[in-house]
């Protein structure tokens, strides 16, 4: 029951932590500098440290808030209770690689990219992807695979992507943030995966679309459902936002909610929402007080509304409208003990 | 002895071949300290060295926040650490030779030489995460000081004890002689002998303490605002540097070997100015 | 009764001295408590599995491609660093003249300075490039038939790694040999130059082979300090998982077990991966343990035996 509401102290300096997926990284840290320009006294540290290093800081209550590009699974939910999920952004994943004298719009289907990831395809030139590219002349160089080392978001949607394309990497792999990999080289962060790919040639490896533009890596073509060849763009990424029609509440079961493979002629296949994960009572957390809670909620709720327009330079989709609107409802739920949080915006 | 000229020739050889080995073994350090430096001077500015990190493109920024929470590691390290080492210390150098002694100085030795990834592994499990069974403090500067401490005391337990033992046994005799009680004899008159020893031996093993990364993983998280609370993460100039390192921002890079030439100079002048000072004092044998 | 000061001093000095002591129980236990589900789960499988994937549909978690990593990866640094560290401690302790041998001594202990990370740093971005196109190309171009230059060449990998654990060995084995072999009696010298023996012959034949279990201690302390190197290696070794980490060629990246606790244990959203990686850590103390109690008893013995050399 709620008995009062907390409004935030405008003159008390407030610290906020967070920590988790690389792949928001870009956005989210330039909707911190944004929202601290603007409220001087809300201090937000954000650490990229992993989707699945972010979920245990929240578990261990090490940090006020997490973000993921995985939903909570079942085991995740038993040791967060009355977590919320909180779409934040969404953005693509591309398949970079660095092959000399081949650029972007190498054309690649999912069952190619698995049978690459799974050391099934181990050169350039194998029948598989020449034929799906007839008129590019392919080196005969070995295929380096190049993939997260740490536990990831970005690994668990692109895991889920080759598992819904490849029916036996579903059975020997399944999706999870971590994989135990059977060939590559492993490398932290998405930062880390597009470094290496960038570094090194005849590499393979998938990165958030804001990496790879970023450092204008080049991108392969992935069929889509309609059978189309999709380059990895904002418009293609945010055309599988658009289909999505119903989604859990923010108190609800996310564990199988995925944006991959959605419906469309010129749809991007692999697609996702990244979410900030923050508890529904902010009292279990011992860091905060109401005050520090309602700067976070405030936070929250600007990120998704005005903090969308930070999105698009940066290569992420800004959320459609019906996802901001469950969004806001969540925040709206977030309450300290017994108190509401008041929205001030 | 039939073959002198082959014998010679030997010989000669022999010593070419240890200059070869010391030639092999300084060139990477020549190589780490040129780009370090060729790399990391560019960046340097006031600037760069007191304001916050930036997210990367056009907007870098700098590592004030990790240069801050590397001193206040340092500080809170020492501030366990040292006294804790130097009493340890003191016991192994003044009552070492009974049994107890000799175990507790083996389990000192065997810490010394401790992974350090293991120390923050257990300072997580046991101080970090706030589950019950652990103390709770969270990802903050003290869970950082307490593993770094875990680093830090064995090694001034090991110098502290080698200054100690350097003292002449006249002195001790001379101070009971004029009555002087055995603890009165060691606190007052024993330690300031050996100060300049143990001066040295803190400073090694703080320069070394200030370099490493593994145990600030598991327990600093790293931050990109200046010190927020002794309950908040912390960033720090090592950890800084790592996180630097595997990004492909050229910036980011940048800045990382910007925080690299901060964290050298200050590990490598502690050692050479130590080093310098003593070299008069304590000759060829006092260095371990 | 007054208890005397002298007596308080000895108590509480006493009970300090137990730090390290109380240190070393601690992380035992807690490895050993938190590593009890997976090895309840796994059993022996754990130390000789190769599988590893911690998705709960497919959880399976055996550690033996790291310890294999941290074996083959050490092996490399001793097998090219201490020969270097024993030509060093023979160059300074034998044969330099004595106005270099500070300086150089100084030179090579400050290598011992440098933190981890910046040698993480230079290998990521310097050393890896000149061990690619200096050792590995030619390695694999000529002797690619040969299973361990087999793969391709890179420089995130085993050879890598194992040249930078070479490089931070070398302060530690060359300081202790060069203790080692001035521990060895001025007399076995004067004997073999005075029946007309060179310096080399002296050295190899004599003063060597007086010194060899401290050296042989030395180069097991050396074991002792790759094992348990993190950073440096979390940044060049490539981070591989599972099979793939099993060290088949020097031209492969692999994961030894104190990278994979590195870049992977802050992930504990599943108890069963978190305790998996909690056991690797006990398998390092155990592994890091071991080697470090023979070095310290190889070491303490010779050079108490032979003239207080360390004191």
């Amino acid at each position: 029951m709620t008995t009062s509401t907390a409004v935030v102290n405008p003159t008390v300096s407030v610290k906020l932590t967070g920590a988790g997926s690389t792949f928001i990284n870009p956005v989210l840290q330039a909707m911190i500098s944004a929202y601290q320009a603007a409220t001087p006294t809300v201090a937000i540290n954000y650490q990229s440290v992993g989707s699945g290093a972010g979920i245990s800081a929240l578990e261990g209550h090490t940090v006020d808030f997490a973000a993921s590009d995985a939903p909570l699974q079942a085991a995740d939910i038993a040791k967060a209770p009355n977590a919320l999920t909180i779409p934040t952004t969404i953005g693509a994943e591309a398949i970079a690689y660095n092959v000399p004298g081949i650029a972007s719009n190498l054309h690649l289907t999912g069952k190619v990219i698995a049978d690459i990831f799974s050391g099934n395809v181990t050169t350039w030139n194998n029948p598989e992807i020449q034929s799906l590219n007839t008129n590019v002349t392919l080196p005969s160089n070995s295929i380096l695979v190049v993939h997260r080392s740490d536990s990831s978001g970005t690994t668990f949607v692109f895991t889920g992507y080759l598992s819904q394309e490849s029916a036996g990497w579903n059975k020997t792999y399944g999706q999870s943030k971590t994989i135990g990999w059977p060939v590559g080289l492993g490398a932290n962060g998405n930062a880390g995966v597009a470094g290496v790919v960038q570094g090194t040639t005849y590499t393979i490896g998938y990165v958030e679309l804001d990496y790879a533009i970023a450092n204008k890596m080049t991108v392969a073509s992935v069929e889509n459902n309609a059978g189309n060849w999709v380059l990895p763009t904002l418009a293609s990424s945010a055309a599988a936002a658009t289909s999505v029609t119903s989604l859990p509440a923010g108190n609800g079961v996310w564990s199988t909610f995925n944006l991959l493979n959605q419906p469309g002629a010129n749809t991007y296949p692999i697609v996702t929402f990244s979410y900030i994960l923050v508890y529904k009572d902010l009292s279990v957390n011992t860091d905060l007080n109401v005050n520090s809670a309602d700067a976070l909620v405030n936070f929250l709720y600007w990120a998704v509304n005005t903090g969308q327009g930070q999105a698009q330079g940066l290569s992420y989709v800004p959320l459609p409208a019906n996802v901001v609107a469950i969004d806001v409802a969540t925040i709206q739920s977030i309450t300290f003990g017994t108190t509401a949080l008041a929205i001030q915006q | 002895m039939s073959n002198y000229a082959v014998r010679r020739f030997k010989d000669r050889l022999f010593f070419f071949l240890g200059i070869a080995c010391i030639v092999l073994a300084v060139l990477p350090l020549g190589s780490i300290l040129l780009e370090v430096i060729v790399k990391g001077l560019p960046t340097l500015s006031l600037n760069f060295l007191t304001t916050v990190p930036g997210p990367g493109g056009a907007n870098v920024g700098g590592i004030g926040p990790a240069i801050q929470g590397s001193l206040i590691l340092i500080g809170l390290t020492s501030l366990i650490g040292i006294p804790l080492g130097v009493l340890s210390g003191i016991y192994l150098a003044e009552y070492g030779d009974a049994p107890y002694a000799r175990v507790m100085r083996s389990l000192n030795d065997v810490l010394t030489e401790f992974p350090s990834i293991v120390v923050g592994l257990t300072v997580f499990l046991v101080v970090v995460l706030k589950v019950s069974g652990s103390v709770g403090l969270g990802f903050s500067p003290l869970s950082g000081a307490i593993a770094l401490s875990f680093i830090l005391i064995p090694i001034v337990a090991r110098t502290a004890e080698e200054a100690i033992k350097l003292v002449p046994n006249a002195l001790r005799e001379a101070s009971m002689a004029l009555g002087v009680r055995k603890w009165r004899t060691t606190l007052s008159i024993v330690l300031s002998v050996a100060k300049a020893g143990l001066v040295t031996g803190i400073l090694l093993a703080v320069a070394r303490v200030a370099g490493e990364t593994a145990p600030l993983i598991l327990t600093v998280l790293g931050n990109t605002h200046f010190f927020e609370g002794f309950n908040e993460p912390l960033a720090a100039l090592p950890l800084q540097i790592y996180q630097d390192a595997l990004s492909a921002d050229p910036g980011i890079q940048a800045r990382a070997w910007g925080a690299a030439l901060i964290l050298i100079l200050v590990v490598l002048s502690l050692n050479i100015v130590v080093r310098l000072a003593t070299r008069g004092r304590m000759g060829n044998s006092g260095r371990k | 009764m007054k208890i005397s000061g002298d007596r308080i001093f000895n108590v509480v000095s006493a009970v300090v001295a137990a730090t390290a002591a109380v240190i070393l129980a601690i992380t035992a236990y807690t490895l050993a408590t938190g590593s009890a589900p997976i090895l309840q789960k796994e059993g022996l499988s754990f130390f000789t599995g190769i599988m590893w994937n911690p998705n709960p549909a497919h959880e399976v978690f055996g550690a033996l491609p790291y310890l294999e990593g941290t074996l083959v990866t050490s092996a490399i640094a001793l097998i090219i660093g201490v020969p270097l560290s024993l030509g060093i401690a023979i160059f300074l302790s034998e044969m330099s003249p004595a106005t270099v041998r500070v300086p150089i001594s100084y030179l090579v202990e400050l290598l011992a300075a440098v933190p981890s990370v910046i040698y993480g740093l230079w290998g990521l971005f310097v050393f890896r490039f000149y061990v690619k196109d200096y050792l590995e190309i030619p390695l694999n171009k000529y002797l690619g038939w040969i299973p361990a230059f087999k793969g391709t060449p890179y420089g995130l990998d085993v050879l890598t790694a194992g040249l930078i654990l070479a490089i931070m060995i070398i302060p530690t084995v060359s300081s202790i040999s060069r203790e080692v072999l001035r521990a060895v009696p001025n007399p076995i010298r004067e004997g073999a130059y005075s029946i007309g023996a060179t310096r080399w012959e002296v050295v190899s034949k004599w003063v060597v082979s007086y010194g060899r279990s401290g050296i042989f201690g030395a180069a097991i302390l050396g074991l002792g300090r790759a094992v348990g190197e993190t950073m440096a290696v979390t940044m060049v070794i490539g981070n591989s998982v599972g099979p793939d980490a099993i060290p088949t060629s020097l031209l492969k990246p692999s994961q030894t077990m104190a990278s994979l606790i590195a870049s992977n244990v802050r992930d504990a959203s599943d108890p069963l991966s978190f305790s998996a990686y909690i056991g690797v850590g006990l398998m390092l103390l155990i592994l890091g343990l071991s080697i470090n109690v023979i070095a310290q008893v190889m070491v303490t013995r010779l050079l108490k035996v032979k003239g207080g050399a360390v004191e």
